[in-house]
């Protein structure tokens, strides 16, 4: 028997909604964004200086973080990644979990899809649970949050609670506009440094 | 096999407390690594030393993207693999092409000189040519007298000239680990 895709059992929120509601909290927070959609998402809500967008290494968003957050262990590191993009650096949570970085929260936007290739589900519609493995790993705070009442509690914590955080928001399928940010690689790294260790760091 | 002695000077300079006292002096913090016989004193010496922050990881393209994360964050790393490991980055290489972040990683070699498991040779075989295809400049040290100078000179090449470096570790130097 095939495995079918299994209905979230509950509403789930838009995508845009929540990723603009998370950076709104920012405040001097630094952004890492997994490729396809949380890039979108995040340019959507308004590019930023201390925002860096992905555009590929899929798999290393959550690690690209884990640097940030060793380096500037005075800031706070939020990263917004999709379901698709964690699950090809799975391993990454048991690093991070080991690494215990006390300023880092993960996003995880949660389609159950692999949006950027046709929409094709992902593990996660498949009963993959992915705040459940953050937990076993020993990430200090791990949920999975369907209603918008439950991200505006999980919202302020995620920027004061001790890290590592991880959330998973279910966000429906429907695709959002593709919203671009910049997109040269290079130029995003020293606007980056820029922004956070003056312009001599470029 | 024994490790060998160096051709300059005779005697077996103590080649890993050498790479450590390099990252000290130059600031390199974040050593991320998936371990490898080759690099086990270079890894206890990084664990036992607080300038240095030992990361272990669950496989090497990882290491990659944590130390691009380090450099926006103002630090400089170095990435420690079995030359198996090459294969695993070559993705997440195109990160830092593309960003033109620097990375440096000293890779012991496998699957050359002596090798006795024959699965370590088709990756050890093709380690530099996969590093050069994914735009990394590559250095190759088999003489024990060489590596203090190559490790600090890749150093340079990384951090001032933000360029993708790696120093491969020969097998002639490290020792052939045997299998009978």
């Amino acid at each position: 028997m095939t495995r079918g895709v299994k209905r979230s059992a509950r509403a789930v929120l838009d995508r845009r909604d929540a990723v603009a509601a998370v950076l709104q909290a920012r405040g001097d927070a630094l952004v890492i964004t997994g490729l396809g959609a949380p890039t979108w998402d995040a340019a959507a809500a308004g590019d930023h200086d201390g925002n860096f967008y992905l555009w590929g290494g899929m798999g290393g968003a959550a690690m690209i973080g884990l640097g940030l957050a060793v380096a500037r262990p005075d800031r706070r590191v939020m990263v917004i990644t999709g379901d698709g993009e964690l699950l090809m650096g799975l391993g990454s949570l048991a690093t991070i979990a080991v690494e215990a970085p006390r300023n880092v929260a993960i996003l995880i936007v949660d389609n159950e899809r692999y949006g950027e290739t046709g929409m094709q589900a992902s593990h996660t519609a498949r009963g993959v649970d992915l705040s459940a493995i953050a937990a076993a790993a020993g990430f200090a705070h791990a949920e999975t949050i369907r209603t918008r009442r439950e991200l505006d509690g999980w919202i302020p914590r995620a920027y004061e609670e001790r890290g590592p955080l991880l959330a998973v928001v279910k966000v429906a399928p429907d695709p959002a506009p593709v919203v671009v940010p910049p997109r040269d690689g290079t130029w995003l790294k020293h606007r980056f440094r820029a922004h956070l260790l003056g312009s001599g760091a470029v | 096999m024994a490790p060998r002695r160096s051709r300059a000077t005779g005697v077996a300079p103590d080649w890993p407390a050498e790479i450590h006292r390099i990252f000290v002096e130059r600031r390199i913090r974040q050593v991320a690594y998936v371990p490898d016989a080759g690099h086990k004193s270079l890894i206890t010496l990084c664990h036992a030393d607080e300038r240095c922050r030992a990361i272990s990881l669950t496989t090497e393209e990882e290491g990659v993207a944590l130390l691009a994360g380090a450099w926006l964050g103002g630090e400089r790393g170095v990435l420690l693999m079995q030359s198996s490991g090459v294969g695993n980055c070559i993705n997440m290489l195109g990160l830092t092409a593309e960003c033109r972040f620097p990375l440096l990683m000293l890779v012991t070699m496998r699957g050359e000189w002596g090798e006795t498991n024959p699965w370590q040779v088709p990756m050890g075989q093709n380690t530099a040519s996969a590093l050069e295809g994914a735009g990394v400049i590559v250095h190759r040290v088999d003489d024990a007298g060489d590596v203090a100078p190559t490790v600090a000179a890749a150093v340079e090449l990384a951090f001032q000239s933000t360029r993708a470096v790696a120093v491969l570790l020969g097998q002639r130097l490290i020792g052939t680990k045997r299998f009978e």
